[in-house]
């Protein structure tokens, strides 16, 4: 018996959405495997994991306020991963987003009324926008490999904003914590029920019915798949590559910036040294576990903000590290590409071959 | 007598519905330089593939000195002596002459060891190299030296060369023919792919001569003019030509291109030299020429996928477009078919209605944009009428572009473009790959249209299509059009010289000999 893939003529449909059902699956039957190597009932840890965080109504908020900026990152990359530019620096993007839009509340904190917050939300999708052109500009320019450059640049912001929190934004009245001042009451983004869920939750669903009708009915969305997928027939019919790139970037900039303002001023109120758990990073795996659709991420950030939560249930619960949240998103993301393969092969099981030809070595005489 | 070092016998080797070699013999005895001759699509790759072990024929046999031999890859063909130096190099830039050597050695030979013998070989060869030097500062011809030595490297029998002179200046060429003269006379036998026929003349002792996959025959090329050489090649039979003479009242010129200059962007790419040339209304167009002539660059900079810097290189209609985008072009009523239908002229992975997108996004009355937003509708509208007028076969009502034949999908691409009447229509290789009944319908349509008032171009390598198709025919050879000759006045013998790259006043004498 052996395997073979066998080239289909066209996209499986079928697969294209059982793809992402099947490796969620593996997923779990590897989680399974792992828990029982390190001594646990399987079964019990993966309830822990993936089932307990979804019984209270406080643990659902919080589901919600950890999938708003993964699904707010993940939209922008869906269209970035679509037009084949590979934006790795999502959560550099986050930061400087976070950054730039604290500049109000840290630097002008007297300021009050209506209008800080739409300001502040603007700037952080400025800063993330053009923080992104960054790696953009790089590439159209002088074919820097924007994988490279992009994640490079996420390490430039974190130590950006190290660098302020410890020295100039330093709260003045924070007992030397590397914090900066609380944002005033204007320029936090209010709850949208009794928990911690806020405003945010709203931008990650407008992004994702936006981003929704732009990539499915306009023009340009329909430039960024050509472009995406045969870059000859963009050229052929009349898109320019660098400014397709040059969009996708800034666009996933921003709604990187925004999820990092939002973020700051949702949910932790201030600038710390550590704004994130990685959201730019987990945002790549929802963004290729939704197909690279909006929609589709929607789901799959929830589903990641999950692994979050289970992860911090278990590390309470079972003493695990939290590094297993780590492990589960990678294997995830593992899995997910490897099923995709599916989309374009078919899985057959062959007979063996016919005995190999003779080596022609053996039959020549020389 | 030399010995027999290679038989052929009549192989045979199809892809899928076409055949690429139909029972085809080839002998080649030690000591011998042998052209494997024939226009491109002859199938000459495909039969040097099978000896080297590259691909497995479907029928027929190889005997090596005497004895019949399977070839299972190269690697085998290498132990037997076959070697190969191929048209595109295999080389890393970065690295050095000798690692790169080493990188292909069968065993690991200490560097050193292999400097020495490198060089040894390059000095006893006439093909002077220091192996100590990077890839990157070598020039094409130095870097074909190295592919030759490690060739020779392996002590071959007998070495095929896939048009070694199509990358090199007419200097390193003649130094290169004296390398191969000195191979051979150590008995070592060449076969060597060409289809310059004052190389082979000059440089063979025998030639066999492919055509359409068939063995046409084999001959001394010392013995043939390059005329006689080049009606083998392309063919003799009379062809019923139905010339439907276009008689066009007021023609206007349509397409016009002033001395147009665009530089090479790359070592295989070619630079365009001096090119003009008008196109009527009512008129067809084509240019003949081996690939790899500029025909693609052409193309490209007709179509705005590369502009010129020249504005005033390209008229369309009287407005000076060289520099100008593709989007621009169109909207002055052009149109242009790619020679790559999958992944140029369509995307494989979408379907037909949103390829319709990919060429007419910007006409005002496909309506298929409207304020930035698609209209699937209009769309899919204009897909299904492409594909009834045009006999598209398919299963789906819309499904992707990989998932038709080459043929309907073919017809869909040209089709796509003559179903909103262009003014000019720039198309290249037309029915290539195409089966017989695609290729008619698709020709039918190309001179319909021009009857209709339009300009139409093709840039093609088969000269029954060209013949069938053209008004009038120009040849391009290495970047440079030739002068165009109405189709009364074009014989297959002067255009397959001008392929062939002799000169204009040589195919006069040729064809008086003939």
């Amino acid at each position: 018996m052996r395997l073979e893939l066998e080239k289909r003529s066209e996209h499986s449909r079928l697969m294209t959405v059982l793809s992402p059902v099947i490796a969620i699956c593996l997923t779990v039957i590897f989680g399974a495997i792992l828990f029982s190597l390190l001594g646990l009932d399987p079964a019990q840890a993966l309830f822990v994991y993936f089932i307990e965080p979804l019984t209270e109504a406080w643990s659902l908020e919080e589901l919600v306020v950890k999938a708003t900026p993964l699904i707010l990152i993940a939209c922008g990359l869906c269209v970035c991963y679509l037009s084949n530019t590979w934006n790795i620096g999502a959560e550099g993007q986050f930061t400087m987003g976070a950054i730039t839009g604290s500049i109000l509340p840290i630097l002008f904190y007297d300021l009050e009324g209506p209008h800080i917050l739409p300001l502040m939300i603007l700037m952080g999708a400025l800063g993330g926008m053009l923080y992104a052109a960054i790696p953009a500009f790089l590439k159209i320019r002088f074919g820097a490999n924007e994988i490279l450059t992009s994640l490079m640049l996420v390490y430039v912001a974190g130590l950006l904003l190290d660098w302020l929190v410890r020295g100039p934004w330093r709260d003045p009245d924070g007992f030397n914590f590397p914090e900066s001042r609380l944002f005033s009451d204007s320029a936090v983004l209010p709850a949208l029920a009794d928990g911690r869920m806020h405003w945010g939750a709203v931008f990650a669903v407008v992004a994702v019915v936006l981003l929704t009708i732009f990539l499915a009915g306009t023009l340009r969305g329909f430039q960024i798949k050509v472009i995406g997928s045969a870059p000859t027939a963009g050229q052929f019919a009349g898109f320019s590559q660098k400014q397709t790139i040059l969009f996708a970037f800034c666009l996933s900039g921003a709604l990187a910036g925004i999820a990092g303002i939002s973020e700051v001023s949702g949910s932790v109120g201030q600038l710390r040294p550590v704004i994130s758990p990685g959201y730019g990073f987990t945002a790549i795996i929802v963004a290729f576990l939704g197909r690279l659709n909006p929609v589709g991420a929607l789901f799959a950030g929830l589903l990641l903000a999950l692994s979050y939560l289970g992860g911090e249930a278990a590390q309470v619960s079972l003493g695990v590290s939290d590094k297993t949240t780590r492990v589960f998103q990678g294997v995830l993301l593992f899995f997910v590409l490897a099923c995709d393969t599916l989309i374009l092969y078919r899985i057959r099981f062959g007979r063996k071959p016919a005995a190999q030809a003779v080596s022609g070595g053996a039959n020549g005489r020389s | 007598m030399p010995e027999m070092l290679l038989n052929v016998r009549g192989i045979t080797k199809s892809f899928g519905e076409t055949i690429a070699n139909r029972s085809i013999d080839l002998s080649i005895e030690a000591g011998e330089i042998h052209a494997l001759l024939g226009e491109n699509g002859a199938g000459k790759s495909t039969l040097v593939k099978i000896i080297y072990g590259a691909l497995q024929p479907d029928e027929g046999r190889i005997s090596w000195k005497g004895s019949e031999v399977v070839i299972p890859n190269p690697a085998a063909a290498r132990d037997l002596g076959i070697g190969m130096v191929f048209q595109h190099f295999s080389l890393f830039d970065s690295m050095t002459v000798a690692e790169n050597i080493a990188l292909a050695m069968p065993k690991a030979v200490p560097l050193s060891e292999l400097s020495m013998s490198i060089e040894e070989i390059s000095k006893s060869y006439g093909l002077p190299l220091s192996a100590s030097s990077h890839i990157a500062d070598l020039s094409v011809g130095e870097r074909q030296r190295v592919e030759i030595v490690r060739c020779l490297l392996q002590n071959p029998s007998l070495i095929i060369m896939d048009e070694p002179t199509s990358v090199l200046t007419p200097q390193e060429a003649d130094q290169l023919f004296e390398t191969l003269e000195r191979l051979a006379g150590e008995g070592r036998a060449i076969l060597y792919i060409s289809h310059r026929l004052e190389e082979v003349e000059r440089l063979c002792q025998k030639a066999t001569i492919l055509r359409h996959g068939e063995f046409i025959a084999e001959c001394d090329p010392k013995t043939e003019t390059p005329a006689s050489l080049a009606r083998k090649m392309v063919g003799s039979e009379i062809h019923s030509v139905t010339a439907s003479n276009y008689t066009f009242e007021n023609p206007k010129t349509r397409l016009q291109i002033n001395t147009l200059n665009h530089p090479a962007d790359g070592p295989f790419s070619v630079a365009l030299k001096d090119i003009s040339m008008s196109i009527q209304s009512g008129e067809v167009f084509a240019i003949a020429g081996i690939a790899g002539n500029g025909q693609s660059e052409l193309f490209g900079v007709l179509s705005g996928e590369t502009p010129n810097s020249d504005n005033a290189a390209i008229c369309l209609d009287g407005h000076p477009v060289g520099a100008r985008g593709i989007e621009y072009r169109r909207r002055l009523e052009a149109a242009f078919v790619p020679e790559e239908r999958l992944g140029h002229g369509a995307i494989p992975g979408l379907p037909l209605s949103e390829n319709v997108m990919l060429t007419r996004h910007g006409n005002r009355d496909d309506k298929i944009v409207q304020a930035g937003f698609l209209s699937p509708r209009n769309a899919a509208l204009i897909a299904d009428r492409v594909c009834r007028l045009y006999d598209v076969r398919k299963g789906d009502p819309d499904p992707e572009a990989r998932a038709l034949s080459g043929g309907n999908l073919q017809k869909f691409v040209v089709g796509r473009e003559i179903d909103h009447a262009p003014g000019v229509l720039i198309v290249s290789q037309p029915t290539w790959g195409v089966d017989a009944g695609a290729a008619a319908l698709i020709r039918q349509a190309l001179i319909d249209l021009a009857r209709s008032g339009s300009a139409v171009l093709v840039i093609s390598q088969d000269l029954d299509e060209i013949f069938e198709l053209a008004d009038r025919i120009a040849v391009i050879h290495d970047g440079k059009l030739s002068d165009d000759l109405s189709r009364e006045d074009a014989t297959r013998e002067k255009i397959g010289l001008l392929m062939g790259g002799v000169a204009n006043e040589k195919t006069a004498g040729a064809s008086n000999a003939a």
